[in-house]
C-alpha cells in the first residue's frame, strides 16, 4: 500500500487523529499492515519492542505466564486500541506476550524508525508523546483497579 | 415519581416469617433464592429487604428480581459472612426472617425517552437486575440502551445465561469484561471502564445506573461525567452498615444521609463530595 494509503488509515486510528503539520506523514513513513490469524503471537515477553500496532479489526490478548498458574491474560484490545508502549523506554523490550484471539488487522509502526524521527525533530517527538501519555495513564489507572481485586470476596 | 412500596408490616422493625421456594447456585459461592413471605406488595427497583436467621443475625439484601412480580421475591447471596454463610446453605422449604422493603428506587421512569448506560461490577449486577427487566419490559420507552458489565474472571460471571438473552436481543446492547482470565477466554479482558470507549450513547441526553463495590462506582461515575452525562443523571447503590434499615440507629450514616432511608439509591452530584472524605 502506498504512504499516502497509510496516511489515511494511521489518521483514521484515534491515537492520531488529527495529527498535522506534516507529522502524519512522517509517522505513516514508519506504517505497514501487518495481519494475524487467530491463535497467532505478535510477539514475546522478553523480545526487543521493535513495533507498534494500532489495531484496527480484531483483538489481542495481552498475557503474561506465572508459574504454576499458565497464561494469564490481563487486558484485551480491540478496534482502535494501541499494543505497545514499550518501545518508549529502555531497553525496549516487551513485558509481556501478545496473542491474537481472532483474525486481527493492524497497522505496525517501526519503533526505531519513530524514534529516529522523533529525535531528529522534537516537535514531532512532543506530539507523539502527548498522543502516548493518555494511553500510559489510562493503562495505570486500569492496573491500579485491577491489582485491588476489586470483586474478590474481600471487598 | 413511581411509588416507593413502604414496608409491608405496621412495624417495620418486625420481621414475617418466609420461606425458601426456589434456590439457585448461580457461580460459587453466589446463590439466589425465590422467597414467599405473607402480605408482600412487592417493590421498586433498587429497594432491599432485611433477612434474618435466627440464632444468627440479620442482614440488609437487595431485591434483585423484576418489580412487576408482586409475588415471588427474589434475593441474591453471596457467601461473605456468618450470615450470609449460613443463609448460602438454605435449601427450599426453609424458613427465614424478612422485613421490607426498605430504601430509595432506582429513578427509572425518569430515564423514560433517554439513553440508559447501566454499568455493574461483580455482584452490583444483582440490585441493577430489576432495572434491567425493567426496561426489557418496556423497551419501546428508553433510547439506546447499554449495560456494562465487570466482573473478576469468567468463571465468577453472574447470570450468564441472562446476559446471553439479552445481548441477542439485539435492541439493547451487552458488553462484558473481566479483570483476568486464562488463555481460554475470547472474550473482553480490563477493568469495566475500559468498556465506555465502544458504548454508545448521548451524554446528553442519557441516565446512568451504576452499581457495585465503591471504588468502581467512583471510577464509573468520573469516566460518565468525563463522558458528558451530568452527575444529577448518574445513580448508584450505596452499600453501608444497614441495622435498622429505618434511618434510627446511624450505623449506615454517610455525611448527612441514612443510606438505609435516604438512599441506598443516590445521585452522583449528592455522593461525590461524601466520598472524597475518607473518613465517612
Amino acid at each position: 500500500m502506498s504512504v499516502k494509503g497509510l496516511e489515511k488509515i494511521v489518521a483514521a486510528h484515534s491515537l492520531f487523529a488529527g495529527l498535522g503539520g506534516g507529522f502524519l506523514e512522517l509517522v505513516a513513513g514508519c506504517a505497514r499492515n501487518v495481519r494475524f490469524e487467530a491463535g497467532q503471537y505478535l510477539f514475546h515477553e522478553g523480545e526487543i519492542a521493535s513495533e507498534i500496532y494500532l489495531i484496527r479489526e480484531g483483538s489481542v490478548a495481552l498475557e503474561i505466564s506465572a508459574p504454576g498458574q499458565g497464561c494469564m491474560t490481563f487486558m484485551s484490545a480491540g478496534p482502535d486500541d494501541v499494543v505497545g508502549l514499550s518501545w518508549i523506554v529502555p531497553p525496549y523490550h516487551w513485558t509481556f506476550d501478545t496473542r491474537a484471539q481472532e483474525d486481527t488487522r493492524a497497522i505496525s509502526l517501526d519503533a526505531i524508525c519513530l524514534r529516529t524521527k522523533c529525535d531528529a525533530d522534537p516537535a514531532l517527538g512532543y506530539e507523539v508523546m502527548k498522543r502516548f501519555a493518555p494511553t500510559i495513564v489510562a493503562r495505570l489507572h486500569s492496573t491500579r483497579l485491577q491489582l485491588l481485586d476489586l470483586y474478590g470476596t474481600h471487598s | 415519581m413511581a411509588h416507593i412500596p413502604d414496608p409491608h408490616l405496621s412495624d417495620p422493625m418486625v420481621p414475617v416469617l418466609a420461606r425458601v421456594t426456589n434456590r439457585v447456585e448461580e457461580i460459587p459461592g453466589v446463590v439466589t433464592f425465590e422467597i414467599n413471605a405473607p402480605q408482600w406488595q412487592g417493590f421498586a427497583p433498587g429497594q432491599f429487604n432485611m433477612l434474618s436467621l435466627f440464632g444468627v443475625g440479620e442482614i440488609p439484601i437487595s431485591i434483585s428480581g423484576p418489580s412487576f412480580d408482586s409475588t415471588t421475591i427474589i434475593h441474591t447471596i453471596r457467601d461473605v459472612g456468618a450470615v450470609s454463610g449460613a443463609m448460602a446453605t438454605l435449601e427450599p422449604g426453609a424458613m427465614l426472617g424478612m422485613r421490607g422493603p426498605y430504601g430509595t428506587a432506582w429513578p427509572v421512569e425518569q430515564a423514560r425517552g433517554r439513553d440508559v448506560v447501566v454499568v455493574a461490577g461483580g455482584l452490583g449486577l444483582a440490585p441493577v437486575r430489576p432495572i434491567l427487566y425493567h426496561l426489557i419490559t418496556n423497551r419501546a420507552n428508553f433510547g439506546r440502551v447499554t449495560l456494562l458489565y465487570g466482573a473478576r474472571s469468567p468463571d465468577e460471571i453472574l447470570f450468564r445465561n441472562e446476559l446471553s438473552k439479552w445481548r441477542a436481543q439485539l435492541d439493547m446492547s451487552v458488553e462484558v469484561t473481566v479483570d483476568h482470565a486464562d488463555a481460554t477466554w475470547r472474550g473482553h479482558v480490563g477493568v469495566v471502564t475500559t468498556l465506555f470507549k465502544g458504548a454508545d450513547f448521548d451524554p446528553a441526553k442519557t441516565t446512568a445506573f451504576v452499581c457495585g463495590p465503591e471504588i468502581m462506582m467512583r471510577f464509573g461515575a468520573n469516566a460518565l461525567t468525563d463522558a458528558g452525562v451530568a452527575p444529577e443523571d448518574i445513580h448508584l447503590s450505596m452499600e453501608r452498615n444497614m441495622q435498622c434499615a429505618i434511618g434510627l440507629c446511624g450505623h449506615c450514616q454517610i455525611g448527612p444521609f441514612f443510606v438505609c432511608k435516604d438512599g441506598p439509591v443516590f445521585n452522583w452530584a449528592q455522593m461525590k463530595p461524601l466520598m472524597a472524605i475518607k473518613e465517612l
